[in-house]
């Protein structure tokens, strides 16, 4: 065996009762060199790193063997592994909210891990703690130390959750979807940083991820997974430039693409008209001292969207895209002045709002919360409608739910069926159902490809945009990912910190961003124009 | 939600009553409590002091459901017949036969026959023995039983209505809501509950409905807090921002989307309700505050043996029937509980199905 060779699975199978969730996988990772695993999810990455490394719970059933630096880790002690875990090997998890305990400073959390593994104290371990938060380039180095993980942004946690990885100078780190939960901008530096740490300690870098676009950009070599097996591996160029399998292809071929169909055009009044529309969030008044300035969560602005067209909102987590939607359909308070299809939304209340609604629905991001989990697709799709018609007799409401259906491309008996035998494209495809059995010319759809993998992603856009076609229907479209609104949008709202950015024609503004917010969303989603 | 074609079990009560079904214990608990509790209703059939059927000079009579005067039987008095008066019983079983309970003692039957001074010791003609005033223990504790779970039975149901109406408005609605039923609650929650019942007790002569309505005024506080807390968590789930974009209006979102979510904490509070109930009434028996002389009530039988130590089957009855009937619901709220319990559902369901771990493929492709 070389000596460059840090890491390396040889025949991996993971069991979990009869289910093989890897079979038989060949991986290794050379010193300073980044190996990425890519695939979707179920297709076995994160089960196959964590049961290498024997962080399953008991009862699972690996086999295959498993070395490290030279040494066969296939059966170690728990104390062994201990010593491994968290010294020689870094690891950092995808969800920077929860991996840190919130009821500990930055610095003790640091602290705790130079203690057990290095016996570093006082003074000593605070020069350490130190020297880790500025190699990852946080700010305020000295403020961060009695810092809770609340008072950082997501960002920042990750940063600090990577200080930790790499505080005992490990020679391996694994990185599962580091960086799936940041904001686009926020994966490139989180990413460089990675890059620059590997270099200049000549680590080998685990990357775990289902973006292919990040994997591209950072990683020497590709191993692509499926159904717990490897489809293919190679260096990186190799395999986005020629690859083999068709999966491969078809996972490269899934970044979204096409326009959307161009709205007709027609003089009449636009369907939602916006005419400065804010959001300010009133902050609790202190005892004895004067009420603080309202937090405004959107500034006032305008809009219009014309029947069959589609309005992207674009920006970063916190900008406010969310707020601006919910206000605009009158699930939020908001001042200004909003016309719906002609007629003034935000003076109405009561019953008459909620008649109103039937002309403007929403689809939500997650699909395993937006759908209740004790009620059967029917009753889900349906239920909106026998609220706002109960004149309808049962055959009719079954003859609407089936057409529902039948719009979302999915087989009529589902009905019987409930939201958790369903995979996430479905249920959003349910969720989409539910808001198209009231016939509405409005659909607000808040980041509703977000949570799914690529390839579902693409299927569910090209849905959305027959939808469209078929029925006339307006959209707001929310979404962070610059590749998606420009498969979706006419037009793009770009938002930042509540106030608008830029707006105007998809294209144009892609092709020609004239602020720099913008130019660095189009640079972090590595949008290829043409 | 107005079809009928499909009303099977929601998957997750499936599950629920599968780990149900598995917790031996509970299941065994719940049986033999309903058994017990269904034997009670019947208690009438079981120990009275009136036949059940009987024959008389060729003619059907049903001393159970209807008073016969004891002129009918060849008595002298005009009043309701007494069968067990040994003139009146000599003169119907001459003239024809009749069916008695198995115990021919109703609760408040005083046994005047019985042998030796009272509280006579457990024999074949009082199974369990009498109390000091010569009544059948066993008759006793069965329609005190009865009434308990009874008792406990309508005050759960009333705690629970008062507790998630209240506690679901507040949580629901949040805000000045919220923080004004809070307070409100706070101040209520202050007054000894214990101390108006025995005001109560001087003031009026205390009944079953009585003790009722007053325990009903408090008991449903400890719920508010729960159901609050759920409905708090709830309202912001997306599925009821999706029904509430849809237009639904309040009550039914709270009806069709949140209170199946409540629910579940609320079940799991009912055993505690329900023991918090019959334990409250037999101490108020206990201290002569609860149900009126007479009542057939498990507190005062349990005063009885204090009062009576040199005879200890009345404290031993008292003690094995309330430790049976706590300990029962106590494992049916176990079973109840664990049922419930997300993360027993999940260890429950790895057994036989492996596809519960992270990152398991659940994807499948669309059609």
């Amino acid at each position: 065996m070389n000596d460059k060779r840090l890491f390396e699975l040889r025949r991996l199978t993971i069991r979990f009762g009869a289910q093989a969730a890897v079979t038989a996988l060949d991986l290794h990772v050379d010193r300073g060199e980044t190996v990425a695993v890519v695939g979707e999810s179920g297709s076995g990455k994160s089960v196959s790193a964590l049961g290498a490394l024997g962080l399953l719970p008991t009862g699972t059933d690996i086999e295959g063997e498993r070395y490290f630096d030279g040494r066969d880790i296939g059966h170690l002690s728990p104390r062994q592994w201990n010593a491994l875990r968290g010294g020689q090997i870094g690891f950092i998890f995808q969800e920077p909210m929860t991996s840190l305990n919130p009821l500990h400073s930055v610095g003790k959390q640091l602290g705790e891990t130079l203690r057990l593994h290095q016996g570093l104290r006082g003074e000593a371990a605070k020069r350490r703690i130190k020297e880790l938060l500025t190699q990852v380039r946080l700010p305020r180095v000295e403020e961060l130390i009695s810092a809770w993980p609340h008072q950082l942004s997501g960002g920042q946690r990750q940063r600090v959750m990577i200080a930790m990885a790499i505080a005992n100078d490990p020679k391996l780190l694994i990185a599962d979807e580091p960086t799936t939960a940041l904001d686009v901008t926020v994966q490139q530096e989180i990413l460089a940083l990675l890059d620059d740490l590997r270099d200049r300690h000549d680590m080998g870098l685990l990357l775990i991820s289902h973006d292919l676009n990040l994997v591209r950009r950072h990683a020497d070599r590709v191993v692509v997974m499926r159904r717990g097996e490897r489809v293919e591996t190679g260096p990186t160029p190799v395999v986005f430039d020629t690859p083999q399998a068709a999966y491969t292809r078809q996972l490269i071929d899934a970044i979204p693409s096409g326009r959307p169909a161009p709205p007709e055009q027609d003089g009449e009044t636009p369907l939602l008209a916006a005419d400065r529309v804010s959001v300010a969030f009133s902050r609790p008044k202190p005892f004895l001292r004067p009420r603080p300035p309202a937090f405004v969560a959107v500034e006032p602005l305008s809009l219009q969207l014309r029947k069959g067209e589609t309005l992207g909102i674009v920006g970063e987590s916190g900008s406010g895209k969310t707020t601006l939607a919910s206000a605009l359909i009158r699930l939020l308070p908001a001042s200004g002045e909003i016309r719906f299809a002609g007629q003034r939304l935000d003076t109405l209340s009561g019953d008459a709002l909620r008649r109103q609604r039937r002309g403007f629905q929403s689809v939500f991001q997650d699909p395993y919360g937006s759908l209740s989990p004790r009620m059967p697709v029917a009753d889900i799709i349906s239920e909106g409608l026998r609220f706002h018609h109960p004149e309808l007799d049962e055959s009719t409401v079954a003859e609407r739910i089936a057409e529902a259906l039948r719009d979302v491309d999915l087989p009529p008996d589902c009905g019987d069926r409930y939201p958790h035998e369903f995979s996430g494209g479905q249920r959003q495809r349910i969720a989409i159902a539910r808001a198209l059995i009231l016939k509405p010319s409005l659909l607000v759809l808040d980041e509703p490809t977000s949570a799914l993998d690529r390839t579902v992603q693409k299927q569910l856009i090209e849905l959305l945009r027959s939808v469209q076609a078929r029925h006339g229907l307006a959209y707001l479209f929310i979404s962070h990912d610059l590749a998606v609104v420009r498969a979706m949008a006419h037009r793009i709202l770009v938002l930042k910190d509540g106030k608008v950015v830029e707006q105007g024609e998809c294209e144009a503004l892609l092709e020609n961003p004239q602020s720099a917010y913008t130019r660095a969303l189009i640079d972090a989603s590595s949008l290829s124009l043409p | 939600m107005t079809s009928s074609h499909r009303r099977r079990l929601s998957p997750i009560t499936q599950r629920r009553l599968q780990v149900f079904r598995g917790n031996r214990r509970a299941v065994w608990s719940l049986w033999i409590f309903g058994l017990l509790f269904i034997v009670s209703l019947g208690a009438e059939l079981v120990a009275n002091d009136k036949p059940i059927v009987m024959q008389y000079d060729g003619h059907w009579y049903v001393p159970l459901l209807v008073d016969y005067p004891e002129t009918e039987f060849g008595g002298f008095l005009p009043t309701t017949a007494d069968y067990r008066d040994p003139v009146v019983y000599e003169q119907i079983a001459d003239n024809g036969w009749m069916l008695w309970p198995p115990v021919p003692f109703s609760y408040q039957t005083l046994d005047r026959d019985v042998q030796g001074p009272v509280p006579s010791p457990p024999g074949s003609r009082h199974w369990l023995g009498t109390d000091d005033q010569g009544r059948d223990v066993f008759a006793r504790v069965l329609y005190g039983f009865r009434l308990s779970v009874a008792f406990a039975l309508a005050l759960t149901i009333g705690s629970i209505f008062l507790g998630v109406v209240i506690g679901g408005i507040q949580g629901y609605f949040g805000g000045k809501i919220d923080l004004i039923g809070q307070r409100l609650i706070e101040i209520w929650s202050g007054l000894p509950v214990l101390f108006l019942l025995i005001i109560l007790a001087s003031l009026v002569e205390p009944n079953i409905w009585w003790l009722l309505g007053i325990m009903l005024l408090f008991s449903w506080l400890g719920l508010v807090d729960i159901v609050r807390a759920e409905f708090l968590r709830a309202r912001n789930l997306e599925y009821v921002r999706a029904a509430r974009a849809m237009g639904l209006p309040s009550h039914l979102i709270m009806r069709r989307h949140v209170l199946p979510n409540a629910m579940v904490a609320t079940l799991t509070f009912i055993p505690f309700l329900f023991t918090g109930a019959i334990t409250t009434l037999t101490a108020l028996d206990f201290l002569g505050f609860g149900l009126p002389p007479g009542s057939p009530s498990l507190g005062e039988l349990v005063a009885q043996g204090k009062n009576n130590l040199q005879a200890p089957w009345l404290g031993v009855t008292a003690f094995v029937t309330l430790s049976v009937m706590l300990s029962l619901l106590v494992f049916i709220g176990e079973g109840l509980r664990d049922a419930f319990d997300p993360r027993h559902i999940l260890t429950a369901s790895r057994v036989d199905r492996p596809a519960a771990i992270p990152d398991s493929p659940r994807q499948e492709s669309l059609p």
